[in-house]
């Protein structure tokens, strides 16, 4: 009998034996290494795209059309750059560093969300990206609220208390533009248009075809899952749509009483492995932007870090 | 699975005041090459709703941590000396509130 | 010019310096060198905007011809604007940035720290309002100077050519002309003129721990008070007020 082997089943037993009791995992103790490597693929995923979502809104902070509308963007895109970067932190406990996460993104080892392939065409596109975007990443984040692994799901419970301005802020461009003139209403309805279906792929692939699903389940990472997520995004916005007087884009979508849920139309996979896999509009520039950003800010860094060793050099000679 | 990463700033963890009266919490971390860089960033990231009065900043690598496998060691015995708690001890009630 | 009139003028001066640089630095969101620092100058950015936002809106009502903060700021052409022709040159690189943010910084600071015990009190109360927020951002500014300036050779060579390109912008921020001697005269402005001094010890400090050279070039250049601007500043108000003026009949 391999004794390594029972003490690694032993071992795995008592993590699972925690997990189930709704005990939190915290950085230094034993996990199995494929939780660790999901962890690290999920939330470092999630933190570029924290991240790599700064630019698309990005694109219009220096075209925003009020003053105070500027200035509530600019908090908004800030708060998502503090986003990833908590996400980056947390990450970090297990033993990746944000440089090697880096990396990954930039050699395409690992990848953001795809919604962020689309282009914002429009001022109503902010609208919209806070409106339904941060919707859905508002459902999806408030069940990692509650996630087995402590640093992640603390992360969450920050990044969900500060992002409940973001989706309001959206909404409120919209009920703003579909209340205007008919240049404004047509810009929200085409938003909505272009936006509604990358937004429900965002909840991933059906639970029928969700390979990491069951495990991550009963791992306690993901508590609830995609359809039953997207199920929840669709009940709620479809009311916040019919208040602004605008269509979602589905013939399909029709309120079930039996299921007491709406039932919506089938979702174009292949439209969503096609900007996954590199045709988006803005796959490209996205990526690009992320990687000039950091490669060509390393030799701010390296001053940075010169500086600071000549600094500490300097006050060991004085001491 | 960690690469050379010498030209990484460093990794500081911080911890925030939110108002007199209370400890500082750990809030996370963040990268700085010093500590003033380290401080700075702490206000931009970690304070930007008026969320603390006081910041410390201190390098990841200088925090000794206990490990988890000295759990039993460290803070069980104190599990069976429940004389340190004040319900422990049964007073009459005339004595009043002590 | 009226008083009234002169005192719109002024606060035109104070609010297109803050916009103009608010909006340059947003220009960086998302292309900061470190994350870290994207969050800086957002920080930074916000409060610019949020000051701009204020002293626009006082500007309106002075003026009193029904001019708001967004009427101000997205209808106004190039020479309307009141601006330092140093906030409007472009970021170029991180350490342009910086360094066109250390020298309005510092002279932000004094200007406001004057104008915090201004006889009008609405400019008062902005001012010592905004100095908090300043007082923060020459921190931001010195340190990035220093360390770049005492870095690597090459963030040296940077922080130098970039503290030689923009040299030239620094005399104009001290001028004086009328509505500002008119200012001075009623208690409300600051003798700018009156700051150099104490504008040159500061920088001068931060330059020498920088290891860094106090620029020496023959050229100077100014106008801005009389709408005389760099090309720069159309292509930033073409993007500023694209919305605002593809459809003048929408609310936003």
């Amino acid at each position: 009998m391999d004794v390594a082997k029972t003490d690694f089943n032993d071992l795995e037993e008592a993590f699972q034996a925690k997990i189930d009791a709704e005990k939190r995992i915290e950085p230094k103790e034993w996990m199995p290494d494929k939780y660790r490597q999901t962890l690290i693929r999920q939330m470092s995923q999630h933190a570029h795209s924290e991240v790599v979502g700064m630019l698309p809104e990005g694109n219009w902070l220096t075209r925003a059309p009020t003053l105070k509308r500027k200035a509530i963007l600019m908090a908004k895109i800030q708060d998502e750059g503090g986003h990833g970067l908590y996400l980056y932190s947390a990450t970090e406990t297990l033993g990746i560093s944000r440089d090697e996460m880096f990396d990954q993104l930039h050699t395409g080892k690992a990848k953001y969300s795809t919604i962020f392939n689309y282009p914002t065409l429009t001022w109503a596109d902010i609208g919209a990206i806070g409106w339904l975007v941060d919707g859905a990443a508002i459902v999806n984040q408030i069940a990692l609220c509650r996630c087995s692994y402590g640093p992640y799901a603390r992360a969450m419970i920050r990044i969900c208390k500060e992002e409940s301005f973001h989706q309001r802020q959206g909404y409120e461009i919209m009920m703003t533009m579909a209340q205007g003139t008919k240049e404004q209403r047509e810009m929200a309805q085409d938003a909505l248009n272009r936006w509604w279906w990358p937004t429900l792929m965002m909840f991933g692939p059906n639970d029928t075809n969700s390979a990491n699903s069951a495990q991550s389940m009963k791992w306690k990472i993901k508590r609830q899952s995609n359809d039953e997520l997207r199920q929840k995004f669709i009940d709620a916005t479809v009311p916040q749509a019919e208040y602004l007087k605008l269509r979602i884009p589905d013939d399909k979508l029709v309120w079930n009483e039996e299921r007491g849920h709406y039932d919506f139309g089938d979702i174009d996979w292949n439209e969503f492995k096609n900007v996954v896999s590199g045709n988006g509009l803005c796959n490209r520039e996205r990526l690009k932007a992320r990687v000039d950003a950091h490669d060509g800010g390393k030799w701010v860094r390296d001053a940075a870090l010169a500086y600071a060793a000549k600094k500490a050099a300097r006050k060991a000679e004085a001491a | 699975m960690t690469k050379d990463t010498h030209d990484e700033l460093p990794l500081y963890e911080v911890f925030i005041r939110s108002k007199n009266g209370l400890d500082h919490k750990h809030v996370g971390s963040l990268h700085a090459s010093d500590a003033e860089m380290a401080l700075t960033n702490a206000r931009d990231v970690y304070t930007r709703r008026g969320e603390g009065v006081s910041i410390w900043v201190v390098k990841s690598t200088d925090i000794v941590a206990s490990s988890p496998e000295d759990k039993g060691n460290f803070y069980e015995p104190s599990d069976d000396k429940l004389y340190r708690h004040p319900t422990f001890f049964n007073l009459p009630d005339e004595v009043g509130h002590m | 010019m009226t008083n009234q009139e002169m005192l719109f003028e002024y606060l035109l001066r104070l609010g297109d310096n803050s916009l103009i640089l608010g909006q340059r630095l947003a220009e960086w969101c998302g292309h900061a060198p470190i994350l870290e620092e994207d969050l800086a100058l957002t920080n930074i950015g916000l409060d610019l905007i949020g000051q701009s936002r204020m002293l626009l809106s006082y500007a309106g009502e002075v003026e009193g011809k029904g001019r708001d903060e967004d009427r101000l700021a997205f209808h106004r052409d190039t020479q309307a604007w009141r601006n330092l022709l140093l906030l409007e040159q472009p970021n170029g690189d991180f350490a342009k940035t910086m360094a066109r943010q250390f020298f309005f910084d510092v002279f932000q600071y004094l200007q406001y720290e004057a104008l915090s015990s201004s006889k009008d009190e609405r400019v008062a109360g902005i001012a010592a309002k905004s100095l908090k927020e300043i007082t923060y951002h020459r921190r931001h500014s010195s340190d990035w100077v220093i360390r770049l300036g005492d870095g690597t050779e090459e963030s040296h060579e940077k922080m130098q050519t970039a503290l030689n390109e923009l040299w030239g912008f620094v005399p104009e921020m001290f001028d004086m002309d009328a509505v500002d001697e008119a200012m001075v005269a009623d208690g409300i402005g600051v003798d700018v003129a009156s700051l150099r001094p104490a504008w040159d010890a500061q920088v001068n400090a931060v330059l020498a721990e920088a290891t860094l050279k106090r620029p020496d070039v023959s050229w100077s250049v100014r106008g801005s008070r009389d709408g005389k601007h760099s090309e720069h500043l159309g292509y930033i108000l073409a993007e500023m007020q694209f919305l605002q003026h593809a459809y003048p009949d929408a609310k936003w």
